[in-house]
């Protein structure tokens, strides 16, 4: 085979081609797709046909991809109010597979697949996998998390349909993490960054080189990083490191990934229809400026989402990728709309940290969370000033403060978070509003 | 007969504590005792001063968060045994001695501690029954200033 692919792809996967279908006919596609995915989502669920009536749009309405901005958001509350199978757009005996975010604050959000939306989700992964120079012959080693938690089981069947030697070790274990990777040959891993990080410091403990060894590719997802992360971690680990997107409102893993240009993420909008939205108004920004992703899924049957506001920051790249494929490409996630964080896979909100340092006897409203990253793991720091109301002349009132305060911040968040006391008025304000969260850990290490 | 004493929260970090210190010598507020209770990330800063009203005012201007507590200041003869003697009426009294320190020097043959009691008025009426003096903050700053 000859031609401009062959720097990037020296092979390409059956199910890529996909990947290099021409514009006009990709619109097409997801045109016919949208339209049944909307006349099933009004015919099945009660909450896209309230929205939409109020709205007084109804499916047929949409006759191009431009329509869709008549059409209501969804956003992740509308999933927890309708917990567990209210948002269902088939019986249930069809659904094959259940799997649930991780919520801190109540109930979960649950998603659903059948059959065919497995086999979707698969294609991605495997496309995902491709875009990233691996296929059959590559010994994939799949850390994420096995269970709820969609990353494990979407990146397991998705090797394996690629036809690549699956391990699947799941996360956690470091120590037989890096014999496995050792003596199975292992050429790629999928895991988190920071994860990788901690595995690189433990391997060199070990006294083993992991340039030295097979390894040659990470793909890594499931929280934000940095490109000067990715420089580190390809220096250190002789490997090359891809950023994949995905969640499990969508799909999973597998809405999106790098090829092997790292110039931005290709979304598989066959299936899953990408709009960069302005956060507040909720119009369409100019193309190439930053704003919310919104993503509408074209193929699932089950479970499908409407204009699904991800809450992640990106914007699209402008013009076209040298790998030739057609897919739009978004930038790597810089921050969420919200001030949601994730940590150690828990999201939190500053809101229920505030309200923990509250439940606490004595008002304590001057407080920051600083997120760090110490040997590849997240550490969660929070500043409480100390003001008139709880200040003591003794220590043992302040350390009982202290160790109430990281006590109820536990119990709330279900983490291990470092309380430190600070001097009032030490906690920056800008415009007389304190900034809440700190988060350090998209720096250099 | 109580004296007032100051108390800062401090962070434990290089040059917390000259900045409090600065600010009342800039305004002739002068330290009499201080003592400072730490732990690994904090102190908190005790002061008798020589003006407490002035200097509480000033550091809470200046951002401080600033505690005034009332405590004891008792004279005790400088020799063997004579700490020993005054806790002995706290002790039959059940007054419970929070934290407590000494005056950087003494006057004469006795030296002055200052005491931060759960019961600072019962302590008072103990001591001076036992005849132990009770120093207060005019006389304690007259004294030392001689």
């Amino acid at each position: 085979m000859t031609g401009i692919y062959d720097d990037y792809s020296p092979e390409i996967h059956p199910a890529s081609a996909m990947d290099y279908v021409p514009v006009p006919q990709m619109r097409e596609l997801q045109l016919g797709r949208l339209r049944a995915t909307l006349s099933r989502a009004y015919k099945h669920v009660e909450l896209y046909r309230q929205r939409m009536d109020e709205r007084n749009v109804s499916p047929e309405d949409i006759r191009t991809m431009s329509d869709l901005a008549r059409l209501p958001f969804t956003v992740k509350a509308d999933l927890r109010d309708s917990y567990p199978f209210g948002l269902f757009a088939c019986p249930l005996e069809e659904v094959v597979r259940l799997h649930a975010s991780s919520g801190t604050t109540g109930k979960p959000i649950v998603v659903a697949y059948t059959q065919q939306d497995l086999a979707v989700w698969t294609d991605a992964m495997v496309r995902m996998f491709a875009a990233c120079g691996l296929s059959r012959g590559d010994i994939i080693q799949n850390a994420y998390g096995y269970g709820l938690f969609t990353g494990g089981l979407g990146a397991h069947y998705g090797a394996e349909a690629l036809g690549a030697t699956v391990i699947p070790i799941s996360g956690g274990n470091t120590d037989r993490q890096i014999m496995v990777m050792k003596d199975f040959k292992v050429t790629a891993i999928c895991c988190t960054p920071t994860y990788f990080l901690h595995l690189l410091d433990r391997a060199a403990d070990m006294g083993v080189d992991v340039r030295e060894l097979p390894l040659r590719v990470g793909v890594f997802g499931a929280e934000p990083w940095s490109d000067s992360l990715r420089r580190h971690i390809e220096t250190a680990g002789g490997i090359k490191a891809y950023d994949i997107y995905g969640l499990s409102e969508i799909t999973g893993p597998g809405v999106g990934g790098e090829c092997r240009c790292q110039a931005g993420l290709h979304i598989f909008e066959d299936h899953f229809y990408p709009e960069i939205i302005d956060p507040d108004s909720g119009k369409p920004v100019l193309e190439g400026e930053e704003g919310e992703l919104v993503l509408t899924t074209l193929s699932k049957v089950a479970m499908p989402m409407l204009r699904y506001r991800t809450r992640d920051i990106s914007s699209f790249v402008p013009g076209s990728c040298p790998c030739g494929r057609t897919l739009r490409r978004i930038r790597r996630i810089s921050r969420r709309s919200d001030d949601m964080f994730t940590i150690r896979g828990v999201n939190v909100f500053p809101s229920q940290v505030e309200s923990a340092l509250l439940a606490v006897e004595g008002a304590l409203p001057h407080y920051q969370i600083i997120l760090t990253r110490d040997e590849g793991l997240d550490q969660m720091e929070v500043h409480v000033e100390v003001t008139q109301p709880v200040s003591s002349d003794k220590v043992g009132a302040l350390e009982s403060l202290h160790n109430k305060l990281a006590h109820s911040l536990n119990q709330t968040l279900g983490l291990r978070v470092k309380v430190r006391l600070v001097g009032p008025q030490t906690i920056n304000r800008s415009e007389g509003k304190a900034q809440r969260l700190i988060d350090r850990r998209n720096l250099e290490q | 007969m109580k004296i007032h004493q100051l108390s800062l929260f401090l962070e434990n970090t290089p040059g917390q504590l000259a900045e409090p210190c600065r600010l009342l010598a800039k305004v002739g507020v002068n330290i009499r005792t201080l003592t400072l209770a730490d732990t690994e990330e904090f102190g908190i800063l005790r002061l008798i001063v020589s003006d407490w009203e002035k200097g509480a005012q000033l550091l809470r201007e200046a951002g401080y968060v600033v505690n005034v507590t009332e405590v004891v200041a008792v004279e005790v003869p400088d020799r063997p045994g004579g700490l020993v003697e005054l806790l002995g009426v706290f002790e039959k009294a059940g007054i419970n001695i929070e934290y407590m320190y000494a005056f950087t020097f003494g006057h004469g043959d006795t030296a002055v501690l200052i005491f931060r009691l759960n019961n600072p008025d019962a302590a008072i009426e103990q001591l001076q029954a036992a005849g132990i003096n009770v120093v207060g903050s005019t006389e304690v700053y007259s004294r030392i200033e001689k």
